[in-house]
């Protein structure tokens, strides 16, 4: 190799380390669209969620309506739903395609994608201090598969069959026999193909926050001087990369069930639709259910982390105080993680579980009430005695407090088993999931982002708007899912369309209407939020200091609005940890200045 | 830049870190097949399979395929660059062969009338799990072609190790998959 004009190439270092601010400009595509910036990388997660949300959320409103007034047709149905509607009323296949889709999307693409791809990418660089990912590439592949997946998705809810339709858990039969139901066969294929490039984008997402965080922390940034957000975003990733492969390999098994004919869920099936019985035995439907929920369990708390993580970053930097306990923070988020993995049969504890093997799942699921309440314990002391200032951020951040107490308690109630055989699909379930890791975790994305808003934009979001925002939501999810615990004690079960033949809960009638137009309210007050987001975009009121909030991290000393390598010259140096607030009489000692002679030990 | 670099206390590559996460990660997707197994396999009715000769051929060439891979990046490290071509390309080939080897095995299985469609038993599994693990060897020979033009293309003269150590240990690593993935079926089937 003797060519003259050869290039040689030394890179020993990673290539962000080599610039600082890219200064020469690049066209709208490579900035905006195909961007490796962390930060374009975190607005586009968070826009195609707020977009997900919308749509999920209007499902969440369509089959209230039928929910709420079963006997009542609304002709404008059938103008915008078509087929789904005939003559103004949802029909039944197309009711669980509803609440199936509403699952899927409110679930994955939104909590997960919208939430922890938002924060994740937006947060760890500039709290870390890094220029970027550890592989820009792979994360900008990770949002592509994302967006990719999500059209797949969108696809399968304008095809003639309908989308998949069994649920947003996917068990078979349902969802493994095209002939068991119109949504499970073209709708089935797109919702796993989807999903598919979900599992992809959020392993490609989860390996970069891993390696960022171990590998590129700025100097002095030790594990222990992290925010919590970090650490919450980190554990979350940890607990994508080990749990997502095997829902993979569960969805992996379902096609060549669907497509194959091999019988690994599938076993001894007559199918009343077509008169055939079908060849496969041995299959084992309580297989993909171990699967799914191996999984699905470390969801729950891949939702709920870096709400968890926000939350306590918020809460003290609005107090104006250090988050109390903050190794034991640390502790919990690390037990909450072990334990995510070992409590999957929670879930399914009336399929026949062993009992003694069920016992085993009770201990360990009551024994994630231990750090779940070391966090709460610490919340409550961080603000305990704080002059706080409520700022949106903050009283989004209090609300999450509120929701996850809320919520956590019915968890106890449904992790014993013998508890669990009446409250099984109940509506109890419903109201203990949706407060506890639904609204709550939507609780701490809105917290993060009228938190972080001013670092994205270098705007405020409008104040007014954001409170009205908070006590209409937050009002409005317990009026939603605290009734929903008694029609569920009552035993009314969830996945019905109409309770009104039915009559021990012909008494709910008036409580589900009641519960209906509440959801509505709430509804139309996230369409104010999504105005006050994009209005204040572009008309927001500016930001002036690089640290509004007064905060101790980095990010916020970093320029107003970043450019690509997040700072100008050389990356901050790290002296403390990152919750010195009101110490020595000063309101915050940010981490980059160097501790003093005469400081005293926090 | 640099001295910010090298203060950054770093033991490990970024790079060759995020392989090993995401070798974890495929672990997991692996663990989570071969545990249905075991689950699956304990069943009444679950018919087994005769594993047919050529895969203990492939897992010959698979394993020899390690030795070249690493071969090949000591080369590398000693600026052998001619060896390492050579060795480079010996290693695809082989990685070629593996899998010509293992769609031949798939095939005297189908034809010794293991279909999949029909009865839960080992044939199912064994089409998934291998034909998961040909995927995975397919990726490291695409990867290996990637690395054969850089290594052959005249406008670039690298010398940096790390796409090569990362190369190798993904290789050796869907190596180790198979050697645990074959003894699985061996002794369970």
């Amino acid at each position: 190799m003797s060519h003259g004009h050869a290039e040689v190439l030394t890179t020993h270092d990673v290539h962000h380390d080599e610039h600082g601010v890219h200064h020469h400009h690049q066209s709208f595509i490579s900035k905006y669209v195909f961007s490796q910036d962390h930060k374009i990388i975190a607005k586009q997660f968070l826009i195609t969620g707020m977009i997900w949300a919308i749509i999920g959320g209007l499902m969440s409103v369509l089959f209230r309506l039928q929910l709420g007034y079963p006997d009542q047709t609304f002709p404008w149905l059938e103008d915008i739903l078509g087929n789904w509607a005939k003559g103004g009323k949802i029909t039944p296949e197309n009711y669980y395609a509803l609440v199936t889709m509403h699952g899927t999307i409110l679930v994955f693409f939104v909590l997960t994608g919208g939430l922890s791809g938002t924060f994740a990418n937006f947060l760890i660089p500039l709290q870390i201090g890094a220029r970027d990912m550890a592989s820009p590439m792979m994360n900008m592949l990770s949002y592509w598969f994302f967006f990719g997946g999500s059209i797949v998705m969108l696809s399968s809810l304008f095809i003639q069959t309908g989308p998949f339709s069994g649920g947003w858990t996917a068990y078979p039969p349902l969802s493994a026999l095209g002939d068991a139901s119109p949504g499970s066969k073209t709708g089935m294929d797109l919702w796993i193909t989807a999903m598919a490039m979900f599992v992809v984008s959020s392993l490609l997402g989860g390996l970069n926050y891993v390696s960022t965080v171990l590998n590129l922390r700025t100097k002095g940034m030790s594990m222990t001087r992290l925010p919590l957000t970090i650490w919450a975003l980190f554990f979350t990733a940890v607990l994508g990369i080990l749990s997502f492969p095997v829902l993979l390999s569960g969805f992996i098994l379902l096609l060549f069930d669907r497509h194959g004919g091999t019988s690994f869920y599938l076993s001894d099936i007559y199918i009343a639709a077509t008169n055939t019985a079908l060849p496969n035995e041995g299959g084992s439907a309580i297989l993909y259910q171990h699967l799914f929920w191996f999984l699905g369990h470390p969801e729950v708390y891949i939702i709920l982390l870096p709400a968890m993580g926000m939350a306590s970053e918020i809460l003290s930097v609005n107090s104006r105080k250090p988050i109390f306990g903050y190794m034991a923070m640390v502790g919990s988020l690390f037990a909450i993680t072990i334990l995510a993995f070992l409590v999957w049969a929670h879930h399914m504890f009336v399929t026949g579980l062993n009992p003694f093997l069920g016992s085993v799942f009770v201990l360990l699921t009551l024994l994630i009430a231990v750090p779940s309440a070391i966090k709460v314990f610490n919340w409550l002391t961080t603000i305990w005695k704080a002059n706080i200032k409520f700022t949106p951020g903050m009283v989004f951040a209090l609300g999450f407090v509120s929701l996850f107490i809320s919520g956590g308690l019915t968890g106890i109630f449904l992790g014993n088993s013998t508890l669990d055989i009446h409250l099984h699909d109940t509506y109890f379930v419903i109201a203990h999931f949706h407060i506890v890791m639904g609204v709550s975790a939507f609780f701490g994305m809105f917290a993060g982002i009228y938190h972080w808003f001013p670092k994205m934009y270098g705007r405020y979001m409008n104040s007014t708007l954001a409170y009205i925002h908070f006590w209409v939501t937050l009002v409005g999810a317990y009026l939603i899912f605290w009734p929903m615990h008694y029609e569920g004690l009552a035993g009314m079960p969830r996945r019905y369309l109409d309770y009104s033949n039915w009559a021990s809960f012909n008494q709910f009638g008036d409580l589900n209407k009641f519960i209906s137009t509440v959801a509505i309210i709430v509804f139309a007050t996230q369409l104010l939020f999504v105005f006050n987001f994009f209005y204040s975009i572009f008309k927001g009121r500016k930001v002036t200091t690089m640290n509004p909030w007064g905060a101790t991290t980095l990010e916020w000393t970093a320029p107003i609005r970043p450019g690509h390598g997040n700072w100008e010259g050389e990356i901050p140096e790290v002296h403390r940890w990152a919750y010195d607030y009101s110490k020595d009489g000063r309101d915050f000692i940010p981490q980059t200045e160097p501790i003093g002679p005469n400081e005293s030990h926090h | 830049m640099a001295e910010a670099v090298s203060t950054q206390r770093k033991k490990i590559h970024p790079h060759k870190f995020t392989l090993w996460v995401g070798i974890g990660s495929i672990i997991m997707m692996f663990a989570g097949l071969t545990s249905a197994y075991i689950v699956k396999s304990s069943m009444p009715g679950f018919s087994l399979v005769k594993i047919p000769q050529i895969f203990y051929y492939s897992t010959a060439v698979m394993l020899l395929s390690s030795f070249t891979m690493q071969w090949g990046l000591k080369s590398f490290k000693e600026r052998g660059m001619q060896q390492y071509r050579r060795l480079l390309t010996v290693t695809m080939i082989l990685g070629i062969a593996f899998i010509v080897m293992q769609i031949t095995g798939f095939s005297q299985l189908w034809n010794a009338n293991n279909k999949l469609a029909g009865s839960a038993g080992a044939g199912q599994f064994l089409y998934v799990i291998f034909g998961l693990h040909a995927v995975h060897v397919l990726g490291g020979i695409i990867a290996l072609i990637v690395m054969f033009i850089k290594a052959f293309s005249a406008r670039i003269r690298n010398y940096n190790s790390v796409p090569v150590e990362v190369m190798s240990t993904y290789w050796h690593f869907v190596d180790l998959l198979w050697v645990y993935l074959f003894v699985f079926f061996l002794f369970k089937s």
